[in-house]
């Protein structure tokens, strides 16, 4: 896992901003979603960066930006160096092999209509020129590392079980040999015996062929197991960042430290100290002034929500959000 | 803690519960026994298909029909077998003496009527009272959930709540009528974690306010570990492991319940690798004749796969199915 050169994966300031619209043909912008408001980190060869967060923290519009499903309103997404935002012909489909994805639900990101071996292939025939028997001998090379008998290549996806339909997912994404694959939370529609198979499957991948991940999760203990750094959004900010080991030993930034004491306990004996944050993730059409978290901080202050916290480092490689550092 | 754990409220014996469909019996809940005190809260944990909602539609007699039929057993429920009830009498027993509370508050609550019409209903059916009182009980549902200015919520519509509210809703309309039992159907799979954290403890509170008892439908240790008393786990149709929360985490004796334990990732500490089960879950109209989990066990011997273990002791109040305790 070193980090030599330059991040296979930066991100840039990166702001994206959806018009809420009303009117005669939708043509009266009366606010904006802020979505992802200018939110920085990198990813490094063979490593693994988790967002964390809850619904419409905006982890999957990041992800989203990345893939390039969405164009920013401002600031740059790097792939190896190059805007991803600017690309076009050639670098376009080098891109579209450099980056890959997989989806949460197994059930719906297949294609019904297509047998195992076309989907899986499917990155290969769009983006690459090679024979249809080098197609053939990689789709069986690569269905053998995720664990799948080259038998099934002729099968339909609705033949497989939810495990299984996922290492389809897994070995379609590794097929181009990809630097960087987004895991959007990957597990979580799948059976807690089931998640285990696949997020060693996805661990031992990653030693493999050295690719990196960028984890998109809610779940923290699954963030401990995959990641080496983890980054907190809460409303667009990313509130904290750091290597993993350090931010689970500890955690900063009041949310963080609330997300923390939520989570479920391993044992009964396990007793956290109960933070229940009072009411709930406010919009992000209007978000509150200064920092975004202090209309439920229990430990803020009055400069709070005037001034917005900047990211401070505190420890070398764990950066945080709030006046209270 | 107001809490006290009394007499037992309901005792379930020899539960089975088959679905007839054109290609075979689906035996869902293949001989499930387990009782509940007062008080009380029981975790029912399995994977999906282990037939854990089935064993709590069963208790509710909400089964799908024409399909699905309890072919044996009993469920004495505060002294009485509710099997022998008519349909008339069971709606006067759901809502008062036993609800239920469901997963996904997105598809539980109808979406063209106001929350405030959807508690009346379920008031309604047990309280004859006057439109203007039955509006004030629904109000007064709300309050007990800690759901903020709750008369002027519940002209709500479904749409105009987060999904943290509409899953406290659907929570209210469960204790509405004052029930001793509620089963809780994955009752936070839907929703964030700090709501998670909110939704639990509102529960927490309300069973101790009220010492109702509690069971726990759930495929997450976790909520177990932090809300339960008791655990059993269920393994294609039956109960493998039973027992006090303590004992199962510190002594789990099934190998499946051991195998769920260990291919969790942990919140607390480095896992250097998760252990995980090979295979799927044996089809449910294709059962094996011994143990269901010995295709899957790293265990299994021939005994295992021929013949179905009784259950062994462990510990107090805690046995488990597996004839590897048989020899100790």
């Amino acid at each position: 896992m070193s980090a030599n050169g330059t991040p296979i994966l930066q991100v840039q300031e990166l702001v994206k901003h959806f018009p809420v619209v009303e009117g005669m043909l939708w043509t009266k912008v009366v606010g904006w979603v802020k979505a992802v408001d200018g939110i920085s980190f990198s990813v490094q060869e063979g490593e693994t960066l988790a967002i964390v967060g809850e619904s419409g923290c905006g982890k999957t519009t990041t992800a989203k930006l990345i893939l390039r499903l969405e164009e920013p309103t401002s600031g740059h997404v790097l792939v190896e160096g190059k805007d991803v935002h600017g690309l076009s012909g050639d670098d376009l489909k080098e891109y579209r092999t450099t980056v890959q994805a997989v989806f949460q639900d197994p059930w719906s990101s297949l294609s019904p209509r297509m047998r195992v071996q076309e989907i899986v292939a499917e990155p290969l025939v769009v983006n690459k020129r090679m024979s249809s028997d080098e197609v053939k001998h990689r789709v069986a090379e690569i269905m053998a590392s995720v664990g799948l008998r080259p038998q099934q290549a002729t099968l339909y996806p609705h033949e497989f079980s939810g495990g299984q339909r996922q290492r389809i997912a897994v070995a379609s994404a590794l097929v181009s040999s990809p630097k960087l694959i987004v895991l959007d939370e990957p597990v979580s529609a799948l059976d807690v015996s089931i998640r285990a198979q696949i997020m060693n499957l996805l661990v031992d991948l990653q030693r493999q062929f050295n690719v990196s991940y960028l984890l998109i999760a809610h779940h923290l203990a699954t963030t401990r197991y995959m990641a080496h750094e983890v980054a907190v959004m809460y409303l667009g900010k990313i509130v904290e960042r750091s290597k993993t080991k350090e931010l689970f030993k500890n955690p900063l930034h009041p949310y963080t430290k609330a997300l923390f004491s939520a989570a479920l306990p391993a044992h009964p004996d396990i007793t956290r100290e109960e933070i229940i944050l009072p009411g709930e993730v406010p919009s992000p059409i209007n978000p509150p002034s200064g920092c975004r978290f202090h209309p439920r901080c229990p430990s803020a202050m009055p400069h709070c929500s005037q001034v917005e916290p900047q990211p401070k480092e505190i420890v070398a490689g764990h950066l945080v959000a709030c006046h209270l550092y | 803690m107001a809490r006290k754990i009394g007499d037992v409220i309901l005792e379930v014996d020899d539960l089975h519960t088959y679905i007839f469909t054109r290609w075979g019996t689906v035996k869902a809940v293949d001989g499930v026994s387990f009782s509940l005190r007062e008080g009380e809260a029981l975790g029912v944990v399995g994977e999906s298909g282990c037939g854990k909602t089935m064993t709590a539609l069963s208790l509710l007699r909400l089964t799908p029909r024409p399909a699905a039929r309890i072919v044996k057993g009993s469920i004495r429920l505060m002294g009485e077998n509710i099997l022998d009830k008519t349909e008339r009498q069971m709606r006067d027993i759901r809502g008062r003496r036993i609800s239920m509370i469901l997963q996904d508050p997105q598809t539980s609550l109808n979406p063209v009527f106001t929350i405030g019409n959807q508690l009346i209903e379920a008031v309604k059916i047990h309280h004859k009272d006057g439109h203007k009182s039955l509006v004030r009980r629904a109000i007064e549902a709300l309050q007990h959930v800690r759901v903020a200015a709750p008369d002027r919520r519940v002209k709500d519509y479904p749409h105009q709540m987060s999904g943290g509210m509409k899953q406290r809703v659907v929570g209210a309309i469960a204790i509405s009528c004052e029930p001793r039992v509620i089963i809780a159907d994955e009752p936070t799979t839907s929703l964030d974690v700090t709501i998670q954290a909110q939704y639990l403890r509102l529960l927490r509170e309300i069973q101790e306010e009220t010492n109702l008892s509690l069971i726990f439908i759930t495929h997450d240790f976790g909520i177990v570990a932090k809300m339960c008393d008791r655990v059993m786990v269920m393994y294609a149709g039956r109960v493998v492991e039973t027992g006090p929360v303590r004992s199962i985490f510190n002594r789990p004796s099934h190998p499946y319940t051991q195998a769920l334990l260990n291919s969790v990732p942990n919140m607390d500490e480095d896992v250097e690798r998760l252990y995980s089960i090979t295979g799927q879950p044996p089809a449910l109209w294709d059962l094996p004749p011994g143990c269901r989990f010995a295709a899957r066990c790293p265990y299994a011997d021939d005994r295992c796969r021929n013949e179905y273990p009784p259950s062994f002791p462990v510990g107090e109040g805690h046995t488990a199915d597996c004839w590897k305790l048989a020899s100790s």
